[in-house]
């Protein structure tokens, strides 16, 4: 699609051919992930996660369907029906603890690889459009695995839809009818455990419709690459298929192992002990949490403690947490910097990583009760998580100086060579920008 | 222009959040949180060792049927078990003339609507029943019990943190309330009707200990029936009843992983044998 040098599609059996003058897919499938899609070279292996989670969502669909049959959306038998399903369903514990747990795999590669297009600088020009369809993924996804935890119907699936749909409760004058109407009542009940099951069913087919897209755009400039260099030529690239597709066999191999060890020996470690108390209105739990994906969003949401003149904390709150993901989407306006690799930007290097540690502090604090000091750390890290994205990365880009960059795709792959010998082609994220690893 | 909006957003954000944490941060210095009585008493579960337990643990036959044991002579009197049915008892090692009888001499009856007359009646359990419920609904059960309903105990092990040690602590763990704690909260007195258990969240538990003697329960393979070991056996028995497919889990578990090494090792190989020739400096 991308280079002019792409392998073309010849198909050589007469039927192939019969179906390619037909229906040219198995040519849209060459040139989308085989043969005929040229990849820069010298991918690291954080180029894997998209593949995987590609996989997750497969995976995710698979054991949702068939979960799907031995479900009842009616809040008097949701919570046996699931029950039913581990006890008295052949497998049916496999395929409720594999979608459990696969909603959090899918989770940690699609941070991985939200992360890696941080680090990297996907998200420049040319490749805004793939940033921002990624973003409406992960939108997707949240809205996807907030209903999916809401079908259980225990008590966490209760008291968390509560706490959700109260957020929009928190708009000034439309804000009440907005949640009973979200929710078909005034509180949780049939109607909305309905409505949630009807659209954590469709909204999976709407994110594959988005990842076409997502897929789409990114072949029209190709993919980025670890120096963030262009590519300028043949010896650049290779083809996608055998290159990329063994070394995302072998990723995929290693992310199913670790989905493995976390399925069959500590299937509930990620989930809440509350959530196997079945739904109950008239008992609130101590602590109601989400699930550890949506912490670190949770920890900004309740940060907010202080009316802003006639603006309530709780609005407050509410506003921030939706720009916490919103601002993503300015982000390649936000940072004008030229070099896109994080190898090549000192400055930005270092904030990346304060970044990371920030995330994964306000996280800790989002899982944490609702008490001091966690509410106080939660206000430094929840206004350094917007200070570097609004104020600190525009900044920066104005400033830096970047290294040098190498002339080439394949120059930085030789010079690696020639002074590492033959070393595994693979820099971590944080390799240190010299040319000699910076592949 | 995205930029100065931005820039303006991400000053009142963080601007904001600043001025709240100076807010909070005065208030935790000028008056501190006050430590409350769960917080200062609230004991997390004692350590205790089951056959279960490590990736390869099993269950023990022996300790579930004790387990069941304790349940059916102590628990079932009040707490229901929903979502186990009595043909799950093979899984304990009993036979299906077994679980018959034990379905059919069950103390509590199963609902049934008498077929000549439609009304309400019941029947002895059969194999393919669910364990009956104590109480006909939860009022009932709020009545017969100082206003506390008993909860269901299938998934008990699996709805509180360390279930299984859990349950083993708040049944050995009845004592009379501190002294200490009187002194340091004058108000926290366990109220009349509840009895006091550190292992419980909120301190008060309206259950009253359920286990108080040895012998209580006469054991038909000679473990010596102290509450101890009953303690033990009813929560072996319980995770068993929330988990019943552990075993098959990581039996599977074992095998899936295996098969994966090796796949794994194999994706490597094509991966090293398909890149050979481009990671040769040229």
């Amino acid at each position: 699609m991308s280079f002019p040098w792409a392998e073309h599609y010849t198909p050589k059996h007469p039927l192939m051919q019969w179906v390619d003058e037909k229906l040219p897919l198995p040519r849209l499938v060459y040139n989308a992930v085989g043969a005929g899609y040229p990849v820069p070279r010298n991918l690291n292996y954080f180029w894997n996660f998209g593949v995987l989670a590609g996989l997750a969502l497969m995976i995710q669909i698979v054991t949702g369907i068939i979960m799907a049959m031995h479900y009842g959306a009616n809040d008097l038998v949701a919570f046996s029906t699931v029950e039913h399903t581990m006890r008295d369903v052949n497998a049916g514990w496999l395929m409720r603890y594999a979608h459990a747990n696969g909603a959090s795999f899918f989770f940690i590669v699609v941070y991985l690889h939200i992360f890696r297009g941080l680090f990297y600088g996907s998200y420049k020009a040319p490749r805004e459009m793939v940033w921002l369809l990624g973003l409406v993924i992960f939108l997707l996804m949240m809205a996807t695995a907030f209903m999916g935890y809401v079908l259980p119907w225990g008590q966490m699936s209760y008291w968390g839809a509560k706490v959700i749909t109260g957020l929009f409760g928190a708009i000034p004058v439309v804000g009440e009818p907005i949640q009973t109407w979200l929710l078909g009542g005034f509180a949780p009940g049939n109607a909305s455990l309905n409505r949630f099951f009807s659209l954590h069913f469709l909204l999976p087919f709407v994110i594959a419709a988005v990842i076409i897209l997502h897929i789409w755009a990114l072949h029209i400039p190709g993919s980025s690459n670890p120096t963030g260099v262009d590519v300028q030529g043949p010896q650049d690239t290779v083809p996608f298929h055998p290159y990329y597709t063994a070394k995302d066999g072998f990723g995929a191999g290693v992310f199913l192992i670790l989905f493995a060890i976390m399925l069959f020996y500590a299937p509930n470690y990620l989930g809440h002990p509350d959530n196997y108390i079945e739904a109950n209105p008239l008992s609130t739990p101590a602590h109601i949490v989400p699930e550890w994906y949506f912490w670190p969003f949770y920890a900004i949401l309740r940060a907010f403690t202080v009316d802003f003149f006639f603006v309530p904390a709780k609005l407050l709150g509410v506003l921030a947490m939706f720009a916490s993901i919103l601002l993503l989407f300015f982000l390649p306006w936000l940072d004008t910097s030229p070099v896109r690799s994080g190898n090549y930007r000192p400055t930005f290097k270092k904030f990346f990583w304060i970044l990371i540690l920030d995330v994964l502090v306000l996280g800790y604090c989002g899982g944490a009760p609702a008490e001091e000091p966690y509410v106080m750390i939660s206000q430094v890290f929840a206004g350094y998580y917007f200070a570097h994205f609004l104020i600190i990365l525009p900044l920066i880009s104005r400033f830096e100086k970047p290294l040098p960059l190498p002339g080439s795709i394949t120059e930085s792959v030789l010079s690696r060579h020639n002074i590492q010998g033959e070393q595994e082609a693979v820099p971590g994220m944080g390799a240190d920008p010299q040319p000699s690893n910076a592949g | 222009m995205v930029r100065i909006g931005a820039f303006l957003v991400g000053l009142f954000f963080a601007g904001w959040l600043l001025i709240s944490f100076l807010f909070g941060a005065y208030a935790y210095v000028s008056d501190p949180p006050q430590p409350t009585v769960e917080h200062e008493f609230h004991q997390a579960p004692k350590h205790v060792a089951f056959s279960f337990e490590g990736p390869f643990g099993k269950y023990d036959r022996q300790q579930l049927q004790r387990g069941f044991q304790v349940f059916k002579e102590v628990c079932s009197a009040c707490h229901s078990l929903k979502f186990v049915a009595f043909r799950d008892l093979e899984a304990l090692g009993y036979n299906e003339a077994e679980v018959k009888a034990i379905a059919k001499q069950w103390a509590i009856k199963t609902p049934d609507v008498d077929p000549a007359t439609g009304e309400a009646s019941t029947r002895d359990p059969v194999p393919a029943d669910h364990f009956p419920k104590p109480f006909a609904n939860n009022v009932a059960a709020a009545a017969a019990n100082n206003n506390a309903v008993p909860p269901d105990l299938s998934l008990m092990t699996k709805a509180r943190h360390h279930g299984s040690a859990y349950v083993y602590s708040l049944i050995t763990g009845y004592q009379e309330q501190p002294a200490e704690l009187l002194k340091e909260f004058p108000d926290a007195k366990t109220p009349e009707g509840l009895h006091y258990n550190p292992y419980f969240a909120n301190l008060n538990l309206a259950m009253a200990p359920p286990l108080t003697a040895e012998g209580q329960v006469t054991y038909g393979d000679g473990t010596k029936p102290t509450v101890d070991q009953m303690a033990q056996d009813v929560a072996a028995f319980l995770t068993w009843t929330a988990e019943p497919k552990l075993e098959n889990r990581r039996r599977a578990g074992l095998a899936t992983i295996i098969f994966l090494l090796i796949a794994t090792g194999l994706a490597y190989m094509a991966y090293q044998n398909i890149w050979a020739d481009k990671k040769k400096a040229a």
